[in-house]
């Protein structure tokens, strides 16, 4: 993603941003998912799958989760970001059914 | 012996961003500089590289009659009057899109390859049938795209393609630039368009109304000795296509005023 001096600037002054940024950032979204030849409906089913699966081993965060296509160089990478909820004493919670299922 | 020759084939996806004027620009520019170049076009069905070359009224066979061996292949090249080393090789009638295949453009490349150093292939928009035929004989490609949305994310898909079919080197032509627009951020930059498609720069050629001229005249704009601003990026390309170390025009350098400075530094990119 470029961020340009004039963007700044306008984003500074709450201007519209410049056409050609808008461009950049919405053939970077849409190339994405050609690339991949996947839709939003089975991007998103996918993405509460992922999050329904790592759910069962460790405590997330539902709603922070974000599951998303990033390309760089012609390479489509599926990037997950899945914050994991610590307790108190700074642990990551593991849940009873995953050590369950390790005995 | 067959020699080794280059045989490329140009092609954009989306229809109407300028394959056909550079075909006919860059097969010109080349033969000018001493190179023998034949130019097929393989757009069948709405065939047009004939009309920008001005040889419309002297085509007597195609690839057609060649490929059914009613005619030899020098009967059916048209040799262009001014530039005698550039050669266009006619599209057949539109119903040659029924039975052509790739074996038949191979066939027609094979027989051009013997005799020339470059072939330029003029591809039809699509990624249908007809493209699929053109890049079958393909070794390397050039990508026309405009700078606007949907022409780059076309230009993307058939990347993708020539990718699959290990053609290469591919590489990118950016048509149309208007340096004004760019400068005030209301135009994709070359740039842009680079990093987006991930595609080395072969070059790029500015707006020029003279190239509307030019097609209505019949007379490719790399003709004429007088170089308009579209003609000097054209001949720009057919010597980087050589390996000629020249470097590409850079749009951004035009203007020496306050206001084209200014408008330069808000172009700075900061993330």
């Amino acid at each position: 993603m470029t961020l340009t001096l004039r963007d700044l600037l306008n984003k500074l002054l709450r201007r519209q941003q410049t056409s050609a940024s808008t461009a950049r950032e919405r053939l970077q979204l849409v190339l994405a998912h050609d690339r991949t030849d996947l839709s939003s409906e089975v991007l998103d089913q996918m993405r509460k799958e992922i999050l329904e699966v790592v759910a069962k081993y460790v405590e997330i965060d539902l709603n922070e989760g974000a599951v998303s296509l990033e390309t760089e160089d012609r390479m489509t990478a599926l990037v997950a970001n899945l914050p994991i909820k610590r307790n108190s004493s700074g642990t990551i919670k593991i849940k009873e059914s995953t050590s369950k299922t390790e005995k | 012996m067959p020699k080794d020759s280059r045989v490329i084939l140009i092609c954009s996806g989306k229809g109407g961003v300028g394959k056909t004027t550079l075909t006919a620009n860059l097969g010109i520019a080349l033969a000018k500089q001493g190179l023998k170049t034949a130019v097929l076009d393989a757009d069948f069905g709405l065939r047009n590289l004939d009309l920008l070359l001005g040889l419309e009224n002297r085509i007597v066979y195609t690839a057609q009659e060649v490929l059914e061996e009613s005619c030899r292949l020098e009967q059916a090249l048209v040799r262009h009057k001014q530039e005698s080393g550039l050669a266009l090789l006619p599209a057949g009638n539109p119903r040659m899109l029924d039975w052509f295949k790739p074996d038949d453009m191979q066939k027609i490349v094979s027989m051009l390859s013997e005799k020339f150093d470059f072939v330029l292939i003029d591809c039809p928009a699509g990624v249908e049938d007809g493209f699929k035929n053109a890049a079958s004989a393909a070794k390397e490609a050039i990508i026309v795209t405009n700078p606007e949305v949907s022409a780059v994310r076309d230009a993307d898909r058939v990347i993708g393609l020539l990718n699959t079919q290990g053609i290469s080197p591919v590489q990118l032509v950016l048509n149309r630039v208007r340096p004004k627009m760019v400068e005030s951020q209301e135009m994709l930059s070359v740039d842009d368009v680079t990093d987006i498609l991930a595609l080395p720069l072969l070059g790029l050629v500015l707006e020029d109304e003279q190239v509307i001229v030019s097609t209505n005249r019949g007379e490719p704009l790399t003709l004429s000795a007088k170089q308009s601003p579209a003609a000097k990026c054209y001949t720009n390309i057919a010597q980087r296509i050589q390996g000629e170390d020249v470097p590409i025009i850079d749009p951004s350098k035009e203007g020496q005023g306050m206001r084209d400075k200014l408008r330069r530094l808000m172009q700075t990119k900061i993330f």
